[in-house]
């Protein structure tokens, strides 16, 4: 077990590394969602590399592993950064996202990558897998859990209410859900565009244990999911308060970044504000 | 209504959906790692079966088809087998992008059955009919597409759809057809199969068609026209060769179909026809309308999918070909 104490200083140095080959691999690609991916560091950093998930890297489909699912799929060079980190695959890949021929595709595509669990890309979808993931590993005799990390922007798709509805009714206390709750959709701020608050009111009200954290505080965020599930039968949400494009100052600030990558004179920026850990004077 | 009777068949017994629940049960039972998704319609796709023997293999999802695909796309990630099931109007017009993403894209292994294909679900009317399947899953690449024609073949079908790994698209009806196959026929996935023998004009049907089909078959027989009647019974991958040899040895063509013709299987017929051996070819199907709530032999006159059209069908299609000399 890890002692998150000592390690979350550590933890900390990984969250940089892997916000540096999102910037690298999206600049490089000239296309993707950074600010999105960044959002969400901390949260599969606590995941990965915070003893949350039981995962072998060398053996992907080991039956018995916890399942991520990346269900805002846009943040797939998050995923492919850490999965490189974790060592399912070569980091050499993640300068290919998005090229020909590479299976480092803009989106996650299931069956090109080990790790990648599930096709994601059309937001609302990745809560549903999660329950049949839940259900097989019923039938499977499996003890597993499921993580399934939501953005908030796709918590306006009705898919979203349908499987919050059915995880409650199927008793899925193996499955957790973690919300990326950066407050901004493409077009704007969610709050101006689609409201979504009462937002815990509405997963507390579909049955579901519901808790909030500051979702850049990885201690924070792996002691709030150690007390999952507050019972058997009872799935978990994760209410994790971000910022989008954390990391960059004059990315949180502009949420026009949403879907663009760095221009190279910009991401020499980003890298310094990145290795300094805070706006370059 | 009999379908088949003027070709000789004995009246059907049993509706489709009802052989489909059977054939469901018995795969079930051959193979534990099958499970059964219900979008709440399991008492009329006939999915229940499987919730009576194996209530823990069973799960109804309720009205919500694009949670009840996640999950069956879940389960076969985990390496079950699902059958997704629901009708095909509401699958595939409620969950289309669920189904491409987390099955077609993803080229799982899963099975989705739709259920009341077609216009002959009748009285429900045009909301609930399934009338633009084959063009639906056409657009999906990597999905295996089959249309079972009569119990025989749905039975056989269902068990290749099991087996086979892949994601597959079974359609189910709910009228009873009359049974055309015997114990001797033999079915594989790419494999349409010859129900009938002649030389004058062929005439490719698929699902209640291909009964309908060799009653048309049997009125052309009277006025000299020996028509090769071909079961399509698999739309992707299509039996080019079949389709081709029938092209060669009639050199006239008809598809009948209980589907839209646009986006149809007599496109896709039509397409390896032109490319191999181009002969005049004439289509059976609905054109572009919906229909409406009626008895289903009703339907069937209204909307020109009867033996009356296709025989007329198949002897312009003759005509054409000896105009051609």
């Amino acid at each position: 077990m890890i002692d998150t104490a000592t390690a979350t200083g550590d933890l900390s140095e990984v969250a940089r590394q892997l916000r540096l080959d999102i910037l690298d691999s999206t600049t490089k690609a000239g296309s993707g969602h950074p600010s999105s991916s960044w959002s969400a560091v901390e949260i599969c950093t606590a995941l990965y590399f915070g003893g949350v998930l039981r995962y072998r890297a060398d053996e992907p489909w080991w039956p018995a592993r916890d399942r991520f699912i990346m269900s805002k799929g846009h943040a797939a060079p998050l995923l492919y950064a850490v999965l490189a980190r974790a060592g399912y695959f070569d980091r050499e890949l993640l300068w290919t996202l998005r090229q020909i021929d590479s299976p480092v595709q803009g989106h996650p595509i299931h069956g090109l990558l080990p790790g990648v669990e599930a096709t994601t890309g059309s937001l609302g979808q990745g809560l549903s897998l999660g329950i049949g993931h839940v259900l097989g590993g019923r039938l499977n005799g499996l003890a597993y859990r499921v993580y399934v990390l939501l953005g908030d922007g796709e918590c306006e798709a009705g898919q979203i209410w349908e499987a919050a509805m059915a995880a409650a009714h199927f008793g899925a206390g193996n499955l957790t859900a973690i919300l990326d709750y950066n407050k901004f959709q493409e077009t704007g701020p969610i709050a101006r565009e689609m409201g979504l608050e009462p937002l815990a009111d509405k997963w507390h009200s579909f049955g579901w244990h519901v808790d909030e954290v500051d979702g850049h505080d990885i201690g924070a965020i792996i002691a709030k999911l150690r007390t999952f599930p507050a019972r058997p039968d009872q799935p978990s949400i994760l209410i994790a308060h971000t910022v989008k494009g954390k990391g960059v100052s004059f990315v949180e600030t502009d949420f026009t970044w949403h879907g663009r990558a760095l221009p190279p004179a910009l991401a020499e920026r980003a890298r310094a504000e990145l290795l300094q850990g805070g706006p370059v004077a | 209504m009999q379908l088949g009777s003027k070709a000789g068949y004995a009246p059907a017994t049993m509706p489709l959906r009802n052989v489909f629940g059977e054939a469901l049960l018995d795969v079930a039972t051959d193979n534990p790692r099958v499970v059964v998704l219900d979008g709440d319609l399991g008492n009329s796709t006939m999915a229940e079966t499987v919730r009576k023997a194996y209530p823990e293999r069973f799960f109804n999802l309720g009205i919500a088809e694009s949670n009840l695909v996640g999950v069956g796309a879940g389960l076969a990630a985990c390496g079950l087998i699902p059958w997704i099931t629901s009708f095909s109007s509401f699958l595939l017009c409620n969950a289309y992008d669920q189904i491409r993403l987390a099955i077609a894209l993803s080229n799982i292994n899963a099975k989705v059955l739709g259920s009341h294909g077609g216009i002959t679900l009748g009285k429900d009317g045009p909301t609930q009919m399934g009338i633009e399947d084959f063009a639906l899953v056409g657009g999906l690449p990597t999905f295996t597409m089959l249309v079972p024609s009569d119990p025989v073949s749905m039975r056989a079908l269902v068990k290749l759809a099991t087996d086979h790994v892949g994601p597959v698209w079974l359609r189910s009806s709910r009228l009873p057809l009359p049974v055309i196959y015997d114990e001797e026929s033999t079915f594989k996935i790419g494999q349409a199969n010859i129900v009938r023998q002649g030389d004058d004009v062929a005439i490719i049907a698929c699902g209640i068609m291909t009964a309908i089909a060799l009653d048309a078959a049997a009125d052309l027989a009277a006025e000299g026209i020996e028509a090769r009647v071909i079961d399509l019974l698999s739309l992707r991958p299509l039996d080019v060769d079949t389709i081709v040899a029938a092209a060669r040895d009639t050199g006239a063509v008809v598809t009948a179909e209980e589907h839209l013709l646009t986006g149809g299987m007599g496109s896709n017929v039509a397409r390896v026809i032109a490319q191999h051996h181009p002969v005049p070819m004439r289509f059976v199907g609905l054109a572009d309308t919906y229909t409406e709530s009626a008895d289903p032999a009703d339907l069937l006159v209204k909307y020109h999918l009867t033996a009356d059209d296709i025989a007329a069908a198949a002897r312009d299609a003759v005509a054409a070909k000896r105009a051609q000399g």
